[in-house]
């Protein structure tokens, strides 16, 4: 039998890819060759992918790391080149306890009753998208006119990033995402993003103002290129993430019209089909990835130190054992336990604030435009195989 | 049913928050779990063990079932 390669391309825009579903019948986990011919592993199973992630002996860190997809190889072919490291800061990418160190400096930004409290302005922000976008008349590009400004400036807001300087960072924050820029048009573009981020930093340490870097600053524990490295991984992660979730969740509704009336019309749904959504779109389609420290027994299979696994979250999420009928999107099932913000220490620390930027926009876009459709056939609209987040590139609608 | 929480392994996800609201908070400087009772009623205890299900980082466990 050869080996499988990463799972990417989709028959079906909401459904993981054919072969991840097929591999997944046979087994939780799987060799398969890395995109630069390393033998590693592919996780399909639920519970697999959860004991993996929550076990302190795979690591995270980019030097053990091999990537699943070609796109980014080149990137990691000059690895040695100081220009690719990545920004000091960058704590996703790093273990405990030097992980832990940059997360508690910021989980008290981004509890359960933090966001309750941002709540209202998160509200404002909505309707004002909203009103913008219904005064523009139709048609409109979603991406464009709501589910990107919504994420967008509640994250700008919340970090102290002047919004009117967005042109500065968006553009550049979704080259960094894709999985066909080049090494140097991805140096070029990182480069730009931390030395705007680089820039407010210092601004900060002069005229610091009520907002989550100045809190940073004042806490004396981050050095200015470490403040950076954070800085530029919330904005990065703030953006791009709900923005693809507005999107998709949006184009997985109007193609379900009985599960959208359930969004739009009972409020009591709102929190639980949130959570379906997450499950059902998992908008992380490559990876999480882990690399073994040591031999770790995993389902069975025995991964050996060095070797890497990718864990397939938009197949993981229809486990059946975990799911029942786990291909049907049903906003009114239990979808709690769903794998979209990963699992173990590096479980999305935005979490609460994706689940209120959703909780309120979902519905309020639907009661606003009770008649919206999408404006194009479903089959045309742009999906974004080509990111490393998935979601749709445009949402053409028109009400 | 006795419940612990372990505030150093705690990454403050906030799952707990969300899953037995009356059972588990989280600190206001850190984000990390508090607990509120540690030995939740009856009608309490399906969600405090769904919480323990879902926390990523294992950091409450149920001590006495």
């Amino acid at each position: 039998m050869t080996d499988v390669t990463y799972p990417i391309s989709r028959r079906r825009p909401l459904d993981p890819p054919g072969e991840a579903t097929a591999l997944a019948r046979r087994a939780p986990i799987h060799r398969m060759t890395f995109a630069d011919g390393h033998r590693g592993w592919l996780v399909t199973g639920h519970a697999a992918a959860r004991a993996l992630l929550a076990d302190p002996r795979f690591s995270n860190r980019p030097e053990h790391m091999h990537l699943p997809v070609p796109g980014r190889m080149q990137l990691l072919d000059r690895q040695k080149d100081p220009r690719f490291a990545l920004p000091p800061g960058f704590f996703i990418r790093m273990d405990p306890p030097e992980h832990t160190r940059f997360r508690k400096l910021l989980t008290g930004q981004f509890t359960v009753r933090r966001m309750k409290r941002l709540q209202p302005r998160i509200e404002e922000i909505t309707r004002g998208f909203l009103d913008a976008m219904q005064a523009a008349g139709p048609p409109a590009d979603l991406v464009e006119k709501f589910a990107l400004p919504l994420p967008s400036m509640v994250i700008c807001e919340l970090l102290g990033v002047p919004y009117a300087d967005r042109g500065r960072f968006q553009d550049d924050s979704r080259e960094l995402l894709s999985l066909e820029i080049s090494a140097d048009e991805m140096f070029a573009a990182m480069h730009r993003v931390l030395s705007f981020m680089g820039e407010l930093v210092r601004r900060k340490r002069v005229e610091p103002g009520d907002d989550l870097l100045s809190g940073l600053v004042e806490t004396g524990e981050l050095k200015d290129d470490e403040l950076t490295g954070v800085a530029m991984l919330l904005l990065i992660a703030g953006h791009e993430t709900t923005a693809n979730m507005l999107g998709l969740g949006t184009y997985a509704l109007l193609t379900h019209p009985d599960q959208l009336a359930v969004l739009r019309d009972d409020p009591a749904a709102v929190n639980g089909a949130v959570e379906e959504l997450l499950r059902y779109l998992s908008i992380v389609h490559i990876g999480p990835i882990r690399t073994a420290l040591e031999d770790v027994q995993i389902d069975g299979r025995m991964i050996r130190a060095g070797e890497s696994v990718a864990v397939c979250v938009p197949v993981v999420n229809r486990d059946p054992s975990q799911f029942p009928d786990p291909d049907r999107l049903d906003l009114t099932r239990d979808a709690t336990g769903h794998m979209a913000f990963g699992h173990g220490v590096h479980q999305c620390l935005g979490q609460q604030l994706a689940r209120a930027e959703m909780r309120i926009g979902y519905p309020a876009l639907l009661r606003r435009f009770p008649t919206l459709r999408l404006a194009v056939p479903p089959e045309e609209v742009p999906m974004r195989s080509d990111m490393t987040i998935y979601g749709v590139h445009r949402l053409p609608v028109t009400w | 049913m006795k419940v612990i929480a372990d505030r150093d392994v705690c990454i403050a996800a906030g799952n707990c928050v969300l899953t037995a609201p009356d059972v588990f908070d989280q600190d206001e400087d850190e984000g990390t779990v508090v607990l509120l009772r540690d030995d939740p009623p009856e009608e309490l205890r399906e969600a405090v063990r769904r919480a323990v299900e879902l926390c990523p980082s294992g950091a409450i466990r149920i001590a006495e079932p």
